[in-house]
């Protein structure tokens, strides 16, 4: 695959962009203005930034808790996920949902997910539509290593391998379910290797390697876009934080946090841009100040922004009717 | 005017809105060349093809969330359940996923997806295969129930809950499909509408599902001993036509409701509470509920005959509500 120097450009972009909304995230939620459970995609910022510069507009996604990244490197508008983060009716879920189920149809982002595992399934309806409907459109689909575990990883795996769904599983194994090791929570090093299983291939990449992830994205794009199948794509990488904001993360080796958060990955993909002569880091500079104001707007528009009146409560339940609401 | 089986007007909703809309797709355990398990998709292979009714593996959740993914990208999908004991495998798909979605997403999102299950005790077929989940089901915001009885109401109710823009679950009683009826009509019929089965003015007993030809059965009882039972459906457990309901409940000031659900928890404690709540004043007596035992399912007849809410069961709880 040529990686072109444009694209290079624009995945700088999406990977500074999800860096500085999650750092801004951390902040927030430490200074209380956001609510609610938060789970940081800090230090897997390559993975969401190297698949999604492979998908269209009108390609889907599925997402996870962890899913902040997923939505920006899918177009996600950072005023609307600012907003939702605060619980404001200008959010994309109008405060609904808040930072677990960010959603954005016209994105084809089918939804964060708070269900581990839940988005596999998700994920073959709409590989199936996309080939029901004969288009070549796909499906990314995001989860951790901890989903792998789950009957949704083998059930939507088999699924999209016997209808061949243009469905790309990418597994973001960060080492952790929650406070449990991978080495605690299953058997096998390489999560690819249960692409055998289904009769697909499987490929292990290093998921602080943004290139890298780019490059196996677009080879299983490409496949299921030709009516090839599912691919598995199982993305090394770490956690930096803790599961949620406020776990202190007691279960991680110091030794071994510090030789990951050493091959971070936006480090990594600036000296490498640097090196290739594809961007000054004068250019990326003038780009992370750019974005620094685009975040500080979403901020202040978050925090503009209005509650939600109590009695939308019973608003969306479904489409054609109101849910009846407390009179007090 | 044409008679039908409750299982023929559900393969012909199907066939209608698969012949009118390529979006309309059906798929499950078996439904493809097989007609499914009970045969209510038979003879749609041949004329609509593998791609169209799709058979799956043995994977709940992956039905469910196939019907989720798809539907939420542009199909109009009718998913099958084999029995709804096996719902239970597949409940994180159906509440966590697709009741909610809509409202999670702030409204962004809409699923017109539909899942058929087959409820019911009555065929030696013991706890798995056997129960009746609708109350599993009329507790989670964001789902639309259905369970109809006869066959004009299952080809009318089954075509509205295919046009629906919100997940719907589509209850059908496996010994009901062999009823019979007139069907004049091959219209929908709007979710939220109940119907009198029969009209009369001493009780009213509501029923759904099979029970509601058991509770015709006990009206006819009752009038030879001098007794007017008006038998309601309600047909969609939710939205619950609570019009009809109270407008009945005030012509007859007496309610027994009937279900074949486990008593202790089912959506007849629903129905009664509303009826305790809302239209108090119009009773003359408590509300009674004959319901399935709560124990799970047994297999053998006599076993099961108990456990099952029979007609004399219906008749005997609205002679003790007039005691």
């Amino acid at each position: 695959m040529n990686v072109t120097k444009e694209q290079m450009r624009d995945m700088y972009r999406t990977i500074m962009r999800i860096r500085k909304f999650e750092s801004n995230a951390q902040n927030d939620f430490a200074n209380g203005k956001i609510p609610g459970f938060l789970h940081l995609y800090l230090g897997e910022e390559a993975i969401a930034t190297g698949v999604c510069q492979n998908l269209r507009k009108d390609d889907f996604i599925t997402s996870t808790h962890r899913g902040h990244g997923h939505i920006i490197a899918k177009g996600g508008d950072l005023k609307y996920m600012m907003a939702e983060l605060y619980g404001k009716s200008t959010g994309y879920c109008k405060g609904k949902g808040g930072s677990m189920h960010i959603a954005d149809r016209d994105l084809g982002i089918l939804g964060a997910n708070g269900i581990v595992g839940a988005g596999q399934d998700i994920a073959v309806g709409a590989g199936l539509s996309c080939k029901y409907r004969k288009t070549d459109q796909v499906c990314g689909c995001f989860f951790g290593d901890g989903s792998t575990n789950q009957g949704t990883f083998h059930e939507a795996l088999n699924l999209a391998s016997i209808w061949k769904l243009p469905v790309i599983f990418v597994c973001e194994n960060n080492h952790f379910g929650i406070s449990m090791s991978q080495s605690r929570h299953q058997a096998i090093k390489d999560i690819a290797d249960r692409a055998a299983a289904y009769g697909i291939p499987g490929v292990a990449v290093d998921g602080n390697d943004v290139m890298a992830v780019c490059e196996a994205a677009n080879e299983a794009i490409a496949r299921a876009r030709k009516g090839q199948g599912p691919t598995l794509i199982e993305c090394k990488t770490w956690r930096w934080r803790g599961h949620f904001e406020g776990d202190p993360g007691i279960y991680k080796d110091p030794k071994e946090q510090e030789e990951w958060v050493a091959r971070e990955p936006v480090k990594r993909f600036r000296r490498f841009l640097e090196e290739n002569d594809v961007m000054t880091a004068a250019e990326m500079d003038k780009i992370d100040a750019e974005i620094d104001q685009e975040i500080a707007d979403a901020v202040k528009f978050a925090e503009d922004s209005p509650l939600p009146k109590p009695e939308d409560v019973g608003k969306d339940v479904y489409t054609d009717f109101d849910e009846e609401v407390r009179v007090r | 005017m044409k008679t039908m089986s409750v299982m023929e007007a559900i393969r012909e909703a199907m066939s209608i809105r698969m012949r009118e809309d390529p979006n309309v797709l059906l798929f499950g355990e078996d439904v493809g060349k097989f007609g499914g398990c009970f045969g209510v998709s038979a003879g749609m292979f041949d004329e609509f093809g593998p791609e169209r009714v799709r058979d799956t593996p043995i994977s709940e959740g992956a039905i469910i969330g196939a019907a989720t993914g798809s539907a939420a990208t542009g199909l109009r999908p009718i998913a099958e359940i084999m029995m709804d004991d096996f719902i239970t495998v597949a409940m994180d798909q159906l509440v966590n996923n697709a009741a909610f979605m809509h409202y999670m997403f702030g409204g962004k999102i809409e699923l017109p997806m539909v899942v058929r299950t087959v409820n019911g005790a009555g065929v030696n077929a013991a706890a798995q295969h056997s129960k009746s989940m609708e109350a599993w089901l009329t507790h989670v915001p964001g789902l639309k129930v259905v369970y109809p009885s006869t066959p004009q109401d299952c080809l009318g109710l089954l075509l509205a809950s295919i046009d629906d823009n919100n997940p719907v679950v589509f209850f059908e009683h496996k010994i009901a499909y062999g009823e019979k009826g007139e069907v004049d009509s091959f219209d929908p019929i709007p979710l939220g509408k109940g119907d009198i089965k029969r009209e009369g003015t001493d009780v009213t007993i509501i029923a759904y599902g099979y029970q509601v030809f058991r509770a015709l059965e006990a009206a006819e009882q009752l009038e030879k001993e001098g007794i007017s039972a008006e038998v309601l459906d309600p047909r969609t457990l939710y939205p619950l036509d609570k019009d009809l309901i109270a407008q009945s409940v005030e012509k007859t000031h007496n309610v027994v409701i009937t279900s074949e659900e486990f008593k202790r928890g089912g959506y007849a404690g629903e129905l009664s509470a509303f009826i305790a709540e809302e239209l108090f004043d119009s009773l003359d007596a408590p509300c009674r509920r004959v319901c399935g035992l709560n124990t799970p399912v047994p297999f053998s007849a006599v076993l099961e005959n108990q456990f099952i809410p029979q007609t004399e069961d219906i008749v005997n709880a609205v002679r003790a509500q007039r005691e």
